[in-house]
């Protein structure tokens, strides 16, 4: 399709990314610092906000959208990744950024989330993990911990929480990360090199919940989050030995890059049909003699 | 009536019944005629019970009729449970070595084939099969070189010498029957005119291709597999992006993301994967995002029989997904007309930015049938709506992309075009696309949006064409049916016409909307009106009487997981008249 575009060639800036409305979120809540880092995140790197497309689920976090000025959309709960991978391969010229939470993406999202690792989508899926159910006032998540108590489990939580950093080594995401709200300037570094990185990024995002999560606090994370960055020998392109960090949890948890990898063609790097550009500016129109052929298998 | 000539072909899944059903389908459409094959089959991979009719003819041939002219089992079982279907003038070849004849009716031609002394069974297993195609083309009045051409074809990818083998097998069988079978009364007439022979889910593929389809996604299900398939391999030749997904719920999802972006967006799926993809049906209308979504019915509730017709999802469609919204729904009615109505459903779907449901069953989607190529036409009307692609001179109002205008529709701005950014969204919103499920209950705003999205429904009503009354005015019974039961009761009209019953046609194809009026306007003088549907609680009955208050005299219905056969609709628009009944629910005497 033709584009008679005309694009201001003006540099972007904070308030660029300013959403129709303001955060509903909790005063305090930790997604705030998440959206700072964001729209901080495509400043620095200059992405013109029409080119950024930004899908979210259904829960606290996954009103971002709302919250950022670019082509938002905000799908069903459990669902955001299945729409995002439509939207990637419809248009790869667009940056894709899926936002949401821990019940959106490790619950009923759970079985997109392990197809979109193994199929390498090129987009950012940034979880806000607050280990709580915030938009249904307050029950146990795929990511509450052993014997939290909540209005789903009262006495406590027997089930174990999943892991979503070692779930996404093994499901086979190429670029593997965890952030912490309270760390901007970490935060921002992490989600300008996932939003580079060609393939599936995927940062969980430590984002405390100050209304439903008395245990898992910013007081319970700060002084036990360690940058991996900080350890010189630490080599994120060993996959064995992100395994065996992503698997430390208690007075040291690591944050920062686990693991990346760029030898794994995107899914649409790998598809031929997108060969001729992106699919929404190819001919909808099958060539006559190409209809010609499809005839003539059946005469 | 209707000139016309059936084969049955059975044995087990794995014996090799598709091939003699390419083979004939082949010679008989290269002769110009008509044809239309069914399929009876189970869900086994090797073993089981497989039944293939082809019917062919010089005229449209519109389902699998009622009757077989030539049997040939390939196993003892297809002996037993078929050779009934055989009257007089018929005829049954097979293998004399492994298989028992059973008794047939008067002027039933048996002809035993010496497989043994024809073929070196120890090299070639199905050579049963080639012999009793060559015998079958003989008997039929078929010059050998159509066969001998259409089995190059047919082995194209093996080597020279299985071709040989199997052209030196044929032409033995043909001899072989030459010698000494009576040939048909009836030789297979040739004509003029050359058809494409085509399954429905080829068809609903190959239409949307033609619609402009860019994105296609699926999970493998029963019977609307072929809709895959098809795509899939034609995929680079018709630059669509084809995806396998882990789940229905994917497949919808991922369509609407390649849909909003832009592109047309369509998938296919059976009763129970549309199950699952309610939910994001309810999301393309609230959101507002065009796709196509084809649901190929099989036999239900659950797992139900998933090698089986029925037209058993009607209320699901209807109530798909909670709340109202606007959709349109229509039922092709028969394989030509699924690729027709693609591209015509995706342009109501892209004007209104609203779902579209096509509505097929297995009977279509695995069934096949001759199409004039000139009707699979590849250049129809595109119409994508009111889309906004370009920013123009980039000067202009504040983009609302759920902008409240009189027809309901809001110019739609694509993902990527400047000034345009907007959040689209599931929860409800205002014209701007911001929530208002955040708000203090904003009565206002809702009930504006809901009066919005269904003032559609008025524009696609317009589009939607009126249903026609097909036969004599004034007859004695009007039958009334909706998708692919279409052939099958327009030569049940026909045959009833035949023994001085006068009988006409009411054929649904678009189901919502419907255009209810029109229908009462239609049936007003009918004399006797009977309701034929395939399912257990007349599903279209009792959706008609929701829109109309219309009641019918009269019902049929199947459920079985059999097609209808005309004689069916026959017998019980004779029991109807004569009043002994007022729900005919004809048994499927054929054993398949």
């Amino acid at each position: 399709m033709a584009t008679t575009d005309v694009v201001a060639p003006k540099a972007m800036v904070m308030a660029d990314f300013k959403g129709k409305v303001d955060p509903d979120w909790c005063p305090g809540c930790g997604d705030f610092g998440v959206l700072a880092a964001v729209q901080k995140a495509l400043v620095e790197l200059q992405i013109p906000k029409h080119e950024v497309a930004t899908i979210s689920g259904i829960g606290c976090s996954s009103n971002f959208p709302g919250f950022i000025d670019t082509y938002g959309m905000h799908t069903l709960h459990g669902r955001s990744l299945a729409v995002a991978t439509g939207m990637k391969l419809a248009n790869h010229a667009m940056t894709v950024l899926v936002t949401g939470g821990d019940g959106d993406g490790f619950g009923i999202g759970g079985n997109h989330f392990m197809h979109t690792m193994r199929r390498n989508v090129d987009l950012l899926y940034l979880v806000m993990d607050n280990q709580i159910y915030g938009l249904t006032t307050g029950q146990t998540s795929p990511t509450s911990r052993v014997g939290m108590k909540t209005k789903s489990m009262p006495y406590g939580n027997i089930e174990a929480p999943v892991n979503p950093i070692s779930l996404a080594l093994a499901a086979g995401a190429t670029f593997v990360a965890r952030g912490f709200s309270a760390d901007q300037k970490h935060l921002v570094e992490l989600i300008k090199r996932g939003i580079e990185h060609k393939g599936f990024s995927f940062i969980d995002v430590f984002s405390p919940c100050v209304t439903y999560n008395h245990d898992n606090t910013f007081q319970w994370f700060r002084p036990r989050v360690k940058k991996l960055e900080d350890n010189p020998e630490y080599d994120p392109t060993d996959w064995g030995a992100a395994m065996e960090k992503s698997l430390l949890w208690g007075d040291e948890i690591p944050i920062g890059r686990f693991f990346e990898r760029t030898d794994v063609p995107t899914l649409h790097g790998a598809e031929p049909v997108l060969n001729a550009g992106p699919l929404v500016k190819q001919d909808n129109r099958i060539p006559p003699d190409i209809a010609k052929s499809f005839i003539a298998e059946l005469m | 009536m209707r000139q016309s000539f059936a084969v049955g072909v059975g044995g087990a899944a794995g014996q090799g019944v598709a091939t003699p059903g390419d083979i004939f389908a082949k010679i008989f459409s290269r002769r110009g005629l008509h044809l239309n094959a069914y399929n009876a089959y189970q869900s086994i991979i090797r073993g089981g019970h497989t039944f293939l009719t082809i019917r062919t003819g010089p005229d449209k041939i519109s389902n699998m009729g009622d009757r077989i002219d030539l049997l040939i089992p390939l196993n003892q079982d297809t002996m037993d449970r078929h050779l009934g279907l055989l009257s007089a003038g018929g005829a049954c070849l097979y293998n004399a070595d492994l298989i028992q004849p059973g008794t047939p009716a008067a002027g039933v031609q048996m002809c035993p084939i010496p497989v043994s002394k024809l073929a070196d069974i120890s090299k070639n297993k199905v050579a049963q099969n080639t012999l009793a195609i060559g015998a079958a083309l003989s008997m039929m009045g078929v010059g050998f070189p159509a066969l001998e051409s259409v089995l190059a074809e047919q082995f194209r990818k093996k080597e020279q010498k299985v071709i040989d083998e199997n052209v030196g097998l044929a032409r033995a069988g043909y001899d072989y029957a030459t010698q000494n079978f009576k040939p048909f009364e009836w030789p297979l007439p040739m004509t003029e005119t050359r058809y494409a022979v085509l399954s429905g889910n080829a068809a609903l593929a190959m239409g949307g291709a033609a619609a402009g389809v860019k994105f296609y996604s699926a999970y493998p299900m029963s019977p609307s597999t072929g809709v895959l398939h098809w795509m899939a391999e034609h995929a680079r030749k018709a630059e669509i992006m084809v995806r396998q997904v882990e789940d229905e719920i994917g497949v919808i999802n991922m369509a609407i993301g390649a849909a909003h972006a832009g592109v047309r967006a369509m998938c296919a799926t059976s009763g129970g994967g549309f199950a699952l993809m309610s939910e994001g049906l309810g999301l393309a209308a609230q959101a507002e995002i065009p796709i196509v979504v084809i649901d190929c019915q099989r036999a239900g509730p659950s797992t139900g029989v998933p090698t089986k017709t029925e037209q058993g999802d009607l209320w699901q469609m209807l109530g798909a997904a909670f709340g109202d919204y606007p959709r349109v729904i229509a039922a092709p009615l028969d394989i030509g007309d699924c690729f027709k109505l693609i591209p015509e459903i995706f342009n109501i779907a892209d004007r209104f930015q609203c779902p579209g449901i096509v509505l097929c069953d297995l009977l279509l989607s695995e069934g096949r049938l001759s199409v004039d190529p000139k009707e699979l036409d590849f250049h129809p009307v595109i119409d994508r709506g009111e889309l906004i692609t370009s920013n123009g001179s980039g000067d202009h109002e504040t983009y609302k992309r759920y902008k409240i205008t009189e027809s309901g529709v809001s110019p739609r701005a694509i993902p990527g075009v400047p000034g345009h950014t907007h959040t689209v969204s599931s929860d409800e919103h205002d014209e701007d696309g911001v929530l208002i499920s955040d708000e203090y209950t904003n009565t206002v705003k809702r009930r504006a949006m809901m009066e919005k999205r269904m003032r559609k429904m008025d524009g696609i009503a317009a589009m939607v064409p009126l249903p026609q009354l097909q036969g004599p005015a004034n007859a004695d019974v009007t039958l009334i049916g909706w998708g692919s039961t279409y052939g099958v009761i327009d030569e049940a009209c026909e045959l009833l016409r035949e023994e001085g019953v006068s009988a006409n046609h009411l054929p649904i194809r678009w189901l919502v909307p419907l255009h209810g009026d029109a229908i009462l306007d239609l049936l007003k003088g009918a004399r006797h009106t009977i309701i034929v549907e395939n399912n257990y609680s007349g599903q279209f009955a009792r959706y008609l009487r929701s829109e109309t208050s219309f009641v019918p005299k009269g019902h049929i219905r199947k459920y079985d997981g059999e097609p209808f056969m005309p004689h069916h609709i026959v017998e019980a628009v004779r029991d109807q008249l004569a009043g002994k009944t007022k729900l005919s629910v004809p048994a499927h005497e054929v054993m398949v």
